[in-house]
């Protein structure tokens, strides 16, 4: 307590100790490997390979030209096997290059002293971070040479990386910033230097002291980095939930963070990022926690993108047998649950959690009592037993009326309902309808 | 898209096909949080009947076993009235969810120990059935059934809601036949003598819940204890109280009660600590709660000092939860990030 924070939110079971004092371990090389072309928030990338193609690990494979995108490289070298549709964490299909390896696996490492940043510009440091396909590692996967290319006029005037990792299980961040905290330091500097802020924030909740000394340690004495921290709370990871707590700068409804003068990055972004312009290493392999009480023996791994999530679970292994098992893309806040283990780890998977039976929510629910636990609960200020209801019944026009669009969909609002209402789940019907509605009213026109 | 493809089932369930290497486990899939809490509406309300019992034990203590007759009277009643509308509506049974205990006895509460069984019994049935299952059930009422079950008593039987009887523990007990409460000594015969610590152990005459101050506050701290109660609802409605009373205390001692006085007679700490803090029939929003409490508190004072009756929270309240839904519409939390003002 006493730590920055912002108002409302949750304090979810963290169950952290599974993970949070294992070193991360490279995950065994995958045989195959499929990677999505759409492993980012914008536009899918186009093939550059075809099949029966020889690759080489951490070449280019698709590309487009959107602004708001980010190739996808081979995490293995082999061969093309297919190029086909295949199940997306995401919960759809993409289409997907699948890598039969050779089983050879190139070395990536320092080449010398890291490059000094001073002689780098700041377009050198996009285009690297463009090229070498890196998107928030956080989760959302926005490309992050977007985030670095601001609209004329907008000035950026302080990054923050997000080290708070609030979701519970996850300890991937946590990890990096302990193990790598350099990496993550260099990262932000080249970030600051990119967007030209002069000031560059750290948000780690409390709960991990280790991280935010091993980080003090790597900042050292220099004064254009500062440390925050921030109360354990869920969803302290939010985007605008962050700026608020670090800075006290709100971000206005509809509005990105650098309206306020701020980007955000994740502290796994950072460390990429310092990978990607020393090492010239893409983004083709990531941390991934393997938590939750499904399965047998959690860990962190460092895992090629691509790998299937039924081979790094084994690697864990193996889900405990019998009943059900929920396997999430992500924690069990915001993960999306998979109908199948033949989805590939991506660029935006910082953990597969796995719960199992006595977590699992039933599907039963009671009548709403108005308790008022989820509009205590929301972060954004919403209502959120009304914006369910909205949501279940169509009404539409209420829905956007009472601010059902300014949902961030962190699910608190059903973590907490007494009732067992799933209010996100019907939030997010809300939040269909009105952008099914636009899209009619666009076409109509 | 039409309105079939929305259908909520068909996104909750999606297709699960099972892996078959994990022939044993199966995968199920939902929509995120995939992790709930541990509260459930059934807890909650078992843990405000275990708020009850201190003043249940008290009443038995004041009042005898009549106290405790009338009680599981009340208690049955509801529960048997809740069972007979839920399967006349081919609802599913759920009067183990603790809430019609919690009725019957914030209904027995408010009753005198000498009240007679077959009012009990139809105060019970009106409550539950009108005050609650005809709204559609639980989280459907929009008044307290328990003071809406005390209110349809008191246009019944105006006498026998207000016939009083001495706790055993009063030496007047022996030949007084009926009592009056403090409040109506204050009222009617303009007596503000009353021992306050008498008021406070719950040695005065009244209904069974409102006497002991200190076993109903006993329960109070356990809820909130267990989260389940805002301080806003009970220390807003008794500071309300308070202070409103305080003006004209101040104004004139030797003809109003002081604010203490308000405080533990009648039913304000019964009120203010499990009616007013009814989830159901109180806001959600903050800004909603205070005007909630603080309407109510004045309203309180107001009947009781000018009122035709001694008491006034069962009123007060009453009055308040009518204006529930247009508070929480009215009094929105502001959006994060909204720059414009509330909305109205």
């Amino acid at each position: 307590m006493g730590h920055k924070t912002f108002s409302r939110g949750v304090h979810p079971s963290y169950y952290k100790e599974l993970t949070s004092g294992k070193r991360v371990e490279a995950a065994t090389l995958p045989k195959t490997v499929t990677i999505p072309l759409q492993q980012h928030a914008g536009a899918p990338c186009e093939p550059l390979v075809k099949k029966g193609d020889i690759v080489q690990e951490g070449q280019k494979i698709g590309d487009v030209k959107a602004f708001v995108s980010a190739p996808v490289h081979a995490s293995i070298s082999g061969k093309v096997k297919d190029i086909e549709l295949a199940q997306h964490p995401g919960g759809f299909r993409s289409l997907s290059v699948i890598i039969e390896g050779d089983g050879t696996e190139k070395h990536w490492g320092p080449t010398g002293a890291p490059v000094d940043l001073s002689v780098l510009s700041g377009e050198a440091i996009r285009e690297s971070v463009r090229d070498a396909g890196i998107v928030g590692m956080g989760g959302a996967a926005f490309p992050t040479s977007v985030k670095l290319a601001p609209p004329k006029g907008k000035a950026i005037e302080a990054v923050v990386l997000n080290g708070c990792e609030c979701e519970p299980y996850l300890t991937a961040d946590h990890r990096i910033m302990l193990e790598e905290p350099e990496k993550v330091v260099w990262g932000l500097r080249a970030l600051m230097k990119a967007t030209g802020a002069s000031k560059g924030f750290i948000g780690i909740e409390e709960n991990k002291p280790d991280a935010i000394e091993a980080l003090r340690k790597a900042i050292g004495s220099s004064s254009d980095i500062q440390i925050i921290v921030l109360e354990a709370k869920y969803p302290q990871g939010a985007e605008k939930m962050l700026i608020v707590a670090a800075l006290g700068r709100k971000v206005p409804v509809g509005k990105l963070p650098l309206d306020v003068g701020v980007v955000v990055n994740n502290v796994g972004t950072a460390a990429a990022i310092y990978e990607a312009l020393n090492w010239g290493k893409p983004l083709i392999e990531r941390i991934v926690t393997i938590s939750g009480n499904g399965v047998k023996e959690p860990r962190n791994l460092k895992v090629r993108v691509g790998t299937s999530f039924e081979e790094v679970l084994s690697q864990c292994g193996g889900l405990v047998e019998g009943g059900e098992v929920e396997v999430l893309n992500g924690g069990p806040m915001m993960g999306i649950a998979q109908p199948t283990l033949a989805v590939p780890v991506i660029k935006g998977t910082s953990g597969i959690t796995v719960i199992a039976a006595s977590v699992i929510k039933s599907s039963v629910y009671d009548a709403c009592i108005r308790c008022a636990s989820c509009v205590s609960a929301c972060p954004m200020g919403l209502m959120p037993y009304k914006l369910g209801d909205f949501g279940k019944n169509f009404r539409t026009a209420d829905f956007k009326d009472w601010d059902g669009v300014s949902c961030i969909e962190c699910g608190c609002c059903s973590y907490v309902c007494p009732a067992k209402r799933p209010l996100l789940q019907w939030i997010r019907l809300g939040k269909l309808k009105v952008r099914l509605e636009a899209q009619k009213a666009a076409a109509a026109k | 898209m039409d309105q079939k493809t929305l259908d909520t089932k068909e996104i909750k369930t999606a297709p699960t096909p099972e892996p078959p290497s994990q022939a044993a486990t199966k995968l199920v899939v939902s929509s995120s949080p995939h992790f709930l809490n541990n509260e459930s509406v059934p807890k909650i309300m078992h843990n405000v009947v275990t708020a009850l019992l201190p003043a249940t034990a008290a009443s038995v203590y004041f009042f005898g076993w009549r106290a405790l007759l009338l009680i599981i009277v009340c208690v049955a009643s509801c529960l048997l009235t809740e069972y007979a509308f839920q399967k006349k509506r081919n609802k599913p049974i759920k009067i183990y969810d603790g809430s019609a205990i919690i009725t019957g006895m914030l209904l027995a509460m408010t009753l005198p120990a000498g009240f007679p069984i077959f009012g009990a019994v139809l105060g019970s049935v009106f409550a539950i059935g009108v005050g609650k299952q005809l709204f559609g059930g639980l989280g459907f009422n929009i008044f307290n059934p328990a003071l809406l079950g005390r209110a349809f008593l008191m246009a019944t039987y105006p006498v026998l809601t207000t016939t009083w009887v001495w706790p055993r523990t009063m030496e007047k007990a022996v030949d007084a036949v009926t009592a009056a409460t403090p409040l109506a000594m204050a009222k009617f015969e303009g007596k503000l003598d009353v021992p306050l610590m008498d008021m406070i152990l719950g040695n005065t005459a009244g209904s069974l819940g409102e006497t002991s101050a200190i076993a109903i506050i006993l329960g109070g701290l356990y809820l909130r204890y267990k989260g389940y109660i805002n301080w806003k609802l009970p220390l807003g409605y008794l500071g309300t109280i308070a202070a409103f009373s305080a003006i004209f205390w101040l104004s004139d001692p030797t003809k109003y009660p002081s604010p203490l006085f308000h405080l533990f007679a009648g039913g304000a700490m019964l009120g203010a600590w499990f009616m007013v803090t009814d989830m159901v029939t109180s806001p959600v929003t903050s800004l909603g709660q205070w005007i909630f409490v603080i309407v109510a508190g004045i309203l309180a004072v107001v009947i009781r000092l000018f009122g035709g009756l001694p008491e006034g929270v069962m009123y007060s309240i009453l009055f308040m939860n009518a204006f529930v839904p247009l508070l929480n519409k009215h009094t929105r939390p502001k959006v994060f990030g909204e720059a414009r003002a509330q909305k109205v």
